[in-house]
């Protein structure tokens, strides 16, 4: 009975070694590139796909990411064609986790119980929706477990130990430990900090905690995979993808390349990291 | 379509934050523990005699209140029916409504020990009133900003200024409210240890929707009372504007459970319900979440937010607080809807006949006034909220009536 996503941090886990967590925009800056970026990934060292769905209101996003959902907007993303991605995608491969990532209204439209059946149908393994905390679960995050997804939570700097157990009660998959108070794409914190919050939500669960927020180079992700279980870098990616496009937004021949490139050499950072005995 | 009425429309929302199907606490991780917070704090606050006595001490020598009842005489001849009554909340310090729900909130961040202040604004008299506030009890104050609306607003840009707060335009999405309020939403997750977001209307996480209301609440209570002394009884209608619905919940809620009283909200309307360019969720929108709660929203069938068009920047926002959204199903409050056309025609009708410039958000409940109250009877009473002055529109007038060439 268990997810891709499961399994994926099963194997890593005897590799010894930390996923590497990509997130870019499904749509951006077009279906067609965002669907052969996605596809390139995992040769380039994505263990784990988080593809987010495109929001006309992200607010806990920054600039980097509000600009790539507006792009994909713009280009005729829509739900439909997020999932038409995901079948896409599991037509080559069939193993690599692919977790859905955005805010709750374009899925409360689509409909939430038609949503769950289209998303597993189309071979999505977990989602993680923003603005939908332990406090609203039965909007979507207990249907979604049922369904057979994983639904993935953000624990942050406030989720304190008093609250930790509310947040990680239905939460499967793993653990996206937010490591700023902050929006997407702000400074990257000090990683002592990072490994001391790691260590205390370990303390709480046994799933694996990846971590997010900030991560830009090859050697803060090698320092942020000693210890954690995963390293979820965004904005970088959508960041060199911005900067391969024309004047006009469309991507250029090197699109796929540019992001392909990142994301080996953060692979490379992840892979280097001497991991500290994680029990 | 009949539906079953509660027994009392004045007990919402539930311990979640829910009024009906609508509310609730739709935001990040990062915000939850302050929002839980928060609501504690309050709720303390609020059965506090001391904070209250407070409050009302500040309500009487810094806003000025009670804001009188004022008998609309000319108006009521003009339209030859009810008796039109005024609820001058334009008579406030700052010139609306806003400070009844600022000046609570204020005061409630620092009874929490928090030492910044930030908020959004789109006609700019919210920000005013927080930048007031602000002054007065030596907070630093930042205010968001549509880009679009600090264009149109400037007379509010510069009184903010000048009250010693930081307006940030936001250049991202339509640059008006929503925009801003996304923009507050996100300094609040980065600067969550010291910061309270003072929040303008009923929308929002709970228990900004409550809370706000409460504190509003003040301008029906008091229009109870002065109606007994005006005419030894209730009143038989109300009438208000609706951006978010902090004037209108403010004056409906103390009456939401004498069933006779007719209300009405008045969306705006922009160029017109068919147009797409509008204001009016209720009428044009369908429930879904946005900024913390669910609740009627202007958006696409992907469920991506559309932008809302109004002339007035106090009424452009794509969303209603979740209460109304529940009273609108309820069936308890009437919404109808203005357009620009009609909202400046009723202030320059209330500006000659009155002697009284409407704020133009005032203005769109204006508007329908006329036809209301000529079906009605001389003795029925009605009262319109009168939320906010007009100074800051007198520009956004002038330009529209030269576009038109009249
Ligand atoms: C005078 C005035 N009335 C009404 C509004 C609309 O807000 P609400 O619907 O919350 O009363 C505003 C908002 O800026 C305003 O300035």
């Amino acid at each position: 009975m268990s997810t891709r996503i499961e399994k994926r941090f099963a194997v890593l886990k005897k590799e010894g070694r930390a996923a590497l967590v990509t997130f870019t925009m499904a749509g951006d800056p077009d279906y067609e590139t965002s669907l052969a970026i996605a596809k390139a990934l995992p040769s380039a060292g994505a263990d784990i796909i988080e593809l987010g769905m495109p929001f006309t209101d992200p607010m806990a996003d920054g600039p980097a990411i509000q600009a790539a959902g507006l792009r994909a907007l713009k280009s005729g993303q829509r739900m439909t064609k997020t999932l038409a991605m995901v079948r896409e995608f599991r037509k080559t491969d069939d193993e690599t986790p692919i977790v859905l990532m955005g805010y709750y209204n374009p899925i409360y439209i689509y409909g939430n119980d038609r949503f769950l059946s289209d998303a597993k149908a189309a071979g999505v393994d977990g989602l993680i929706i923003v603005d939908l905390p332990p406090e609203e679960d039965e909007e979507l995050c207990l249907p979604a477990l049922k369904a057979g997804l994983n639904f993935i939570r953000l624990a942050t700097p406030t989720t304190d130990d008093k609250r930790l157990p509310t947040v990680l009660t239905n939460t499967s998959g793993f653990v996206y430990y937010v490591s700023i108070t902050g929006i997407t794409g702000a400074a990257a914190p000090d990683t002592g900090k990072v490994m001391t919050a790691v260590a205390r939500i370990k303390r709480h669960t046994k799933l694996p905690v990846a971590v997010g927020f900030g991560v830009k180079t090859a050697e803060h992700a090698r320092a942020i995979a000693e210890g954690a279980d995963g390293v979820v870098v965004g904005s970088a990616l959508i960041d060199t993808l911005r900067q391969s496009l024309d004047k006009n937004g469309k991507p250029g021949p090197g699109a796929v390349n540019a992001v392909t490139k990142l994301v080996s050499v953060l692979a490379q950072g992840v892979r280097s990291a001497r991991r500290v005995a994680a029990e | 379509m009949t539906v079953q009425q509660p027994n009392s429309f004045r007990t919402g929302p539930d311990e979640r934050g829910h009024f009906g199907i609508y509310g609730g606490r739709f935001v990040a991780e990062t915000l939850m523990p302050l929002i839980l917070d928060l609501e504690k704090a309050y709720l303390q606050a609020k059965t506090d005699p001391k904070f209250q006595k407070e409050m009302d001490g500040h309500l009487a020598t810094y806003v000025g209140r009670p804001s009188p009842l004022y008998f609309a005489d000319r108006l009521t001849q003009h339209c030859g029916g009810a008796k039109i009554y005024f609820k001058r909340e334009e008579l406030n310090h700052t010139g609306a409504h806003k400070v009844n729900n600022v000046l609570g909130q204020i005061m409630l961040a620092l009874r929490m020990g928090k030492t910044r202040i930030i908020a959004e604004t789109g006609a700019g008299m919210h920000g005013v009133a927080t930048a007031t506030l602000c002054a007065k009890f030596g907070l630093p104050c930042i205010v968001y900003m549509g880009a679009v609306d600090v264009e149109r607003q400037k007379p509010n840009v510069l009184r903010m200024k000048i009250l010693g707060a930081e307006v940030r335009p936001v250049e991202s999405g339509a640059r008006t409210l929503k925009d801003a309020m996304n923009e507050a939403l996100r300094d609040w997750v980065t600067n969550v240890s010291d910061t309270f977001y003072c929040i303008g209307t009923v929308a929002g996480p709970h228990p900004y929707p409550a809370m706000v209301r409460d504190f509003q609440s003040i301008i029906g209570r008091e229009t109870r009372e002065q109606m007994q002394v005006a005419e030894g009884r209730l009143p038989d209608s109300l009438i208000a504007c609706i951006g978010g619905g902090s004037n209108a919940m403010g004056l409906f809620h103390p009456f939401l459970d004498e069933r006779a009283i007719e209300i009405y909200g008045v969306e705006a309307a922009g160029h017109g319900l068919k147009s797409g360019k509008h204001a009016a969720s209720i009428a044009g929108g369908k429930p879904g979440v946005l900024h913390g709660n669910r609740t009627y929203l202007l958006m696409d069938d992907d469920g991506q937010i559309e932008e809302a068009h109004s002339i007035s920047a106090g009424l452009d926002y794509p969303g209603i607080g979740p209460e109304h959204a529940w009273l609108k199903d309820m069936g308890r409050v009437k919404f109808l809807s203005a357009t620009d056309d009609e909202a400046v025609a009723a202030f320059q009708l209330c500006s000659k006949l009155e002697g009284i410039i409407p704020a133009l958000e005032a203005a769109h409940a204006l508007a329908r006034v006329p036809e209301i109250a000529a079906r009605k009877p001389k003795d029925h009473l009605m009262v319109v909220n009168l939320s906010g002055r007009g100074d800051k529109d007198l520009a956004s007038v002038e330009a529209f009536v030269g576009s038109k060439g009249r």
